[in-house]
């Protein structure tokens, strides 16, 4: 008798983590935000096709994961709205209307607060997910893009691509930490691990800043120099840093190339080719295949992380922005 | 007793405030001159109220320049303002300028003035500590003989706006051209350029007629367009500067052949339907302030402000070697919005730029197109040469 209850008890606890391995694992499907073309590209992450091209919102770009991956958010800063759909039905569930000219966005680690760069009001706005009022704006310099919010939530980056600077706010107070002067037209930001350093594209300067984030100053400069290309050719957008903090990908725009950059020398290992203007990565969450949106090719170029090579190719809709990857 | 003491905390209050102030910033004043009676904007044509080529003065454009830049201002404790003078004749404009060059101590001039006027101020103004920004004047004698080291020009040249059509015809390989030439100075100062641009470039003019606008049927071979446009070529390139009897041009010829020039596909340093690199985002800042479309010398306003409040935050400070040093440095990495980065050329002070190539409400490409190179700075493939540059400046 006891053998069969400790029996069936590990039998039903098998079941149960593979139910709840099951529902972790998400759909696997990847979302492609195109710009131009108004739509999402919803693509099936085993075989990397096409299964359906969703209508959506005007100029859609910056997307994000709620933080159980149950609905994800787009920006859309034609229609002044940042949409919201369920990612099993793939269904547009909800709208936070009245948000001026979204670019992209953050959440804070709680789920509860988003914020988002008004390219057009040199603002950075904080948005209540739960009311969808907009609760504070903040002055940031004109077109601000970039948006990303520290670990434990105390500060939000904000790039600003013409006034050449990464401002930090403090997400309690809205007050303006540090205005912090970067590169030429700064574009994305990426965090390592720790916390520690802030990597931020400037993309005219060809170069990655990185920034101590308890000093609030920029400590290093990274060049990017692939063959072949001369300096005002390499235009460094998105950056992505692996959860290990050992390695960063830097798309390079129009170079047409993905830089391998190791975290603690700061050396570029490699450049890896991809389609035209490589704009927009993500990586799987088993980190073993990075995904490289290139804007004008209106295709996505999947790299094997391990191989350092890029292994397929698929087309998209009109402009890909941005990619987000449920699993 | 309470009223003084009302008083004594008043004044207390209003003089904290006003070391407030004190501690805060510095003021960066930027000179904008323009001349009062500019023929450029006063002959202007408008018949009946139809405008051929929008024109309209560029301080807007320094305006929105000076908005972008408050942000920067806020970072480094500096005050950027604008502030404008004009006089009706050149002498008098000159000497505003070096009024406030003495009275407040202004180093950077926008100067919105033709040519004959940027010559007089820059005569009037030499050895001064001061730069002058021409944003509205193409004249290649201004990059060349009439070149001066304290002459800054972030329009580009008619040679620039030359050479980047006379690539996208070799890119096409359209290489046999007909040119239709007005009577205007500008009309010849850009056919100059262009015929300049052709035996760079190693296409050939292979007719040239004088047009003039008239119904007079006595003066028919030079008025009208069918006879004008007898010879086949593989485009008719039309310079009507003034543009009212360009615009008849298209469509009218004997061979069906592609207008450009001054008209149909257009060289210009700025386009209101431009859709890459933030230009939407510029525009639209630049429509809600001007209420009109951004033109060729608002960009360049524009332009000029950022490289001086971009040489300011790069520098760190106000001190005018330390700021006029940096701008003429190639250190200088100006976001021009066109893509690639700006500075300006170390021979003639010219800001190198892309070049936009545009019907009337699309860019088709971009100047240097791909595929012609130069061993440092393809964006010198545009423009006067360092190597044959009549420009010698001065220190």
């Amino acid at each position: 008798m006891k053998q069969f209850i400790v029996t069936s008890s590990l039998f039903f606890c098998c079941m149960l983590l593979t139910t709840v391995l099951v529902f972790a694992k998400g759909t696997g499907l990847i979302i492609v935000s195109n710009e131009k073309g108004n739509t999402l590209s919803v693509l099936d992450g085993k075989t990397n096709k096409l299964i359906k091209t969703i209508e959506t919102c005007g100029r859609p770009r910056g997307m994000h994961f709620n933080l159980d991956k149950t609905i994800f958010y787009v920006a859309c800063a034609d229609s002044d709205q940042i949409a919201v759909y369920d990612v099993a039905s793939m269904e547009l569930v909800d709208r936070i209307l009245d948000i001026e000219e979204p670019e992209t966005f953050d959440l804070h680690p709680n789920g509860k607060m988003l914020y988002v760069s008004n390219e057009e009001d040199a603002m950075a706005s904080f948005v209540n997910l739960e009311t969808g009022e907009v609760v504070m704006q903040v002055e940031v310099g004109e077109e601000p893009e970039g948006v990303l919010v520290m670990h434990d939530g105390s500060i939000v980056f904000v790039t600003s691509e013409t006034a050449n600077m990464v401002h930090a706010i403090d997400t309690e107070t809205g007050e303006v930490l540090a205005d912090i002067i970067v590169g030429t037209r700064p574009r994305r930001l990426a965090l390592t691990p720790d916390g520690k350093e802030l990597w931020v594209s400037a993309e005219l300067s060809g170069s990655v800043n990185i920034i101590d984030t308890t000093k609030l100053k920029v400590t290093e400069e990274l060049l990017f120099r692939p063959q072949g290309f001369r300096k005002d050719e390499v235009t460094p957008v998105d950056i992505i840093i692996t959860r290990d903090g050992k390695t960063a990908f830097v798309a390079l725009g129009r170079a047409n190339h993905v830089a391998v950059v190791d975290v603690a020398s700061k050396k570029v290992k490699d450049y890896l080719l991809v389609g035209k203007r490589a704009w927009g990565l993500t990586l799987t969450s088993d980190e073993r295949l990075l995904y490289v949106a290139n804007g004008l090719s209106d295709d996505l170029t999947i790299i094997d992380v391990k191989k350092e090579k890029a292994v397929f190719s698929v087309s998209v809709g009109f402009v890909p922005y941005a990619i987000l990857i449920d699993d | 007793m309470i009223k003084k003491t009302c008083w004594i905390i008043i004044i207390a209050g209003l003089l904290s405030l006003e070391s407030v102030f004190a501690a805060a910033k510095t003021t960066l004043v930027i000179g904008y001159a323009e001349l009062e009676s500019d023929p450029r904007y006063h002959n202007q044509k408008l018949y009946a109220g139809i405008e051929f080529k929008p024109r309209g003065r560029p301080w807007p454009g320094a305006e929105v320049g000076l908005r972008d830049s408050k942000i920067v201002g806020r970072a480094l404790g500096v005050k950027f303002r604008l502030e404008k003078v004009s006089g009706e004749n050149s002498a008098e404009l000159a000497s505003e300028i070096n009024r406030l060059y003495k009275e407040q101590n202004v180093g950077f001039f926008i100067v919105d003035a033709p040519a004959e006027t940027l010559v007089t101020v820059t005569k009037e103004t030499h050895g001064k500590k001061l730069l002058l920004f021409n944003v509205s004047e193409p004249a290649d004698e201004l990059r060349e003989s009439d070149c001066n080291s304290q002459l800054m020009h972030t329009i580009p040249s008619y040679a620039m706006l030359a050479d980047g059509l006379a690539q996208y015809l070799v890119s096409k390989r359209w290489k046999d051209i007909l040119l239709l030439e007005g009577i205007l100075p500008s009309d010849h100062s850009l056919a100059r350029a262009f015929r300049r641009a052709a035996k760079k470039f190693g296409l050939k003019i292979t007719a040239e007629k004088e047009f003039i606008l008239s119904n007079n049927p006595r003066q028919r071979e030079q008025n009208n367009i069918s006879l004008l446009t007898t010879h086949k070529s593989d485009v008719i390139l039309i310079i009507d500067t003034d543009g009212e009897f360009g615009r008849y041009v298209p469509f009218q010829t004997v061979h069906p052949r592609p207008v450009i020039g001054t008209e149909g596909l257009v060289a210009s340093s700025w386009h209101w339907a431009m859709e890459r690199y933030g230009a939407p985002q510029l525009n639209q800042r630049f429509v809600k302030r001007a209420k009109r479309k951004m033109l060729d010398p608002d960009w360049a306003a524009w332009a000029a402000v950022k490289v001086i409040v971009e040489s300011v935050l790069r520098t760190k400070s106000t001190n005018f070697k330390m700021v006029s040093g940096y701008l003429k440095s190639d250190k200088l990495t100006l976001d021009a919005y066109k893509g690639v980065p700006a500075s300006f050329r170390s021979w003639n002070n010219q800001l190198r730029q892309p070049i936009l190539l545009h019907t009337h409400n699309a860019v088709v490409d971009l100047a240097p197109l791909k595929g012609f190179l130069h061993p440092f700075q393809n964006l010198d493939t545009l423009g006067v040469a360092s190597e044959i540059s009549k420009c010698k400046l001065a220190e």
